[in-house]
């Protein structure tokens, strides 16, 4: 029996694109779109950046208008799903209704990683997931003078570059000893650390946080690991995720660090599959390791692979991930994964804020960053996606440039 | 409001009436225009939104600098009308613009 239903959890990236690639790709059947936010889906990334600064505004934000999902016969329901009945192949939401799905697709996405420390309850402190979250924090941002910022990753960084740009004095805590640590190399980590100084931004780094303090309800100062007093109106917490497995725990389905799927992004039930931020899938760039990205890219690419499966069109995931974070006047592009590199070379000039890292785990090419150099990020997609391999002595040569290898090495 | 036209590689025509102010991909991607993915919703991180502006127009837009250029030079099939309509804002001026797409985005 062919499928007639898809019900898609979660209308961000992922979920989106699962419901707008299946009526690309000629699915005719119900679909629906449980989104547990108020006003239409929105895309996330401009939240701690242009829509911050007030650059864009929220219609700017929105995947697709209204009219679109009606047009294209995608049903938007505003609700939580409660539970998972895997045996009637059926949703309860929280409203007390229930859909029946022939295909169940999960992109419940993550939740901010709490603060724990004494005073985390105050007003003033933020994480940055939703638009509520962003529209709390507009105002917010251009009245402080005290801003403090609980780590340095790439939504710590974004938010730390807007405040500075608002005139804010910006101190951020780092547990690790770089800026972005987890996610690019030292000497990427070292561009940004100068950048964001010379912005004003001041680092703590090996520097936790062990309690807030308030003053009617409000966060008035942080005190540090290390035992310092920071002044602070407002702050702005960026330690990590945790992924959305709560329902499909609950319904039993495999978890390992997010919700476990094959190569095909399905679960351990064949009837439900998982995507994007809570899905941990076997990665090709991760030596076929469990692996849970944390991107636009990945929700799209697999919302698309999963639609093409569901109309009869399988294929295994092996999209090369990328990424992009925009702090200041710094348009950092990553393609591949940096896990093991333990070799680099570098193209262009850190102190002109341009900079591409290679990184290489032994000869292969694994990773490439870019700041300020979009052309070296485009072509390293394009060598990273395909043979031949270039090699790090190929690429320490002087006036090595990547458009010249690749169009002198295309198969 | 505008009326941009928007021919996918293989000639199918799509009218999109856009909003001034937005940018071209956006009017294209709310139109459910395929061959325009978008993919980074405008950041120009992505490069997924290239189209060649038609001959008739193409000294009527600023050149393409900065990110977009350096992007661009790097898209496959370029050509020198080639954009990234991410970054093409719509003006009231626009009316009966009409945006070719490459055969394959990125």
């Amino acid at each position: 029996m062919s499928l007639d239903s898809v019900v898609i959890v979660g209308a961000g990236h992922g979920g989106v694109q699962v419901a707008i690639s299946l009526r690309q790709e000629g699915f005719g059947g119900r679909i629906v779109l449980v989104n547990d936010e108020p006003g239409l889906p929105y895309q996330r990334p401009p939240l701690s950046k242009a829509y911050l600064l007030g650059k864009i505004n929220a219609t700017a934000m929105l995947f697709r208008p209204e009219t679109f999902y009606a047009d294209q016969r995608i049903e938007l329901v505003h609700d939580r799903v409660a539970a998972i009945d895997r045996q009637n192949r059926r949703v309860m939401l929280d409203s007390g209704s229930a859909l029946d799905f022939g295909h169940l697709v999960l992109a419940t996405g993550a939740h901010n990683r709490p603060l724990n420390v004494p005073g985390s309850t105050l007003g003033g402190i933020f994480g940055i997931k939703t638009k509520a979250d962003a529209d709390f924090l507009s105002p917010l941002v251009k009245q402080a003078r005290n801003v403090v910022v609980i780590g340095a990753g790439f939504i710590g960084l974004e938010f730390a570059a807007v405040a500075a740009a608002e005139g804010a004095a910006v101190e951020v805590l780092e547990l690790g000893d770089r800026p972005m640590a987890r996610a690019v190399s030292p000497q990427m980590s070292e561009l940004f650390r100068a950048a964001h100084e010379g912005w004003g931004v001041k680092f703590n780094f090996r520097t936790g946080l062990a309690e807030l303090e308030g003053e009617g309800g409000k966060v008035s100062a942080v005190t540090t690991s290390n035992g310092r007093r920071l002044p602070a109106e407002l702050v702005v917490f960026g330690i990590g995720v945790i992924p959305n497995v709560q329902l499909a725990l609950e319904a039993g389905l495999d978890i390992d660090n997010g919700i476990r799927v094959n190569s095909s992004l399905l679960t351990s039930d064949p009837h439900i599959s998982a995507l994007g931020d809570v899905a941990a899938f076997p990665c090709v760039q991760n030596g076929e390791n469990l692996t849970r990205l944390e991107s636009v890219q990945n929700a799209v690419d697999q919302g698309k692979l999963i639609a093409a499966r569901l109309v009869g069109k399988p294929a295994p995931y092996t999209a090369l991930p990328w990424f992009w974070t925009d702090q200041g006047n710094l348009k950092l592009q990553i393609a591949g994964l940096s896990i093991g590199a333990d070799n680099y070379v570098t193209l262009g000039d850190a102190a002109a804020q341009q900079l591409s890292v290679l990184c290489f785990r032994g000869e292969e090419l694994i990773a490439v960053e870019s700041c300020n150099r979009p052309g070296d990020h485009v072509f390293a997609r394009k060598i990273l996606a395909r043979p031949p391999a270039l090699t790090p002595a190929t690429a320490a040569a002087p006036d090595f440039d990547l458009k010249a290898w690749e169009a002198a090495n295309r198969p | 409001m505008p009326t941009i036209t928007f021919i996918e590689h293989n000639g199918t025509r799509h009218e999109v009436h856009a909003d001034v102010g937005q940018s071209a991909m956006q009017a294209a991607t709310f139109a459910g225009v395929p061959g325009i993915p978008g993919d980074c919703g405008g950041a120009c991180a992505c490069a997924s939104c290239h189209a060649y502006v038609d001959d008739a127009w193409a000294g009527r837009f600023a050149p393409a600098e900065g990110t977009e250029y350096d992007m661009l030079e790097n898209v496959v099939e370029r050509q020198p009308t080639s954009r990234l309509t991410c970054q093409l804002v719509v003006g009231a001026d626009m009316d009966g613009l009409t945006l070719r797409l490459p055969a394959a985005q990125f």
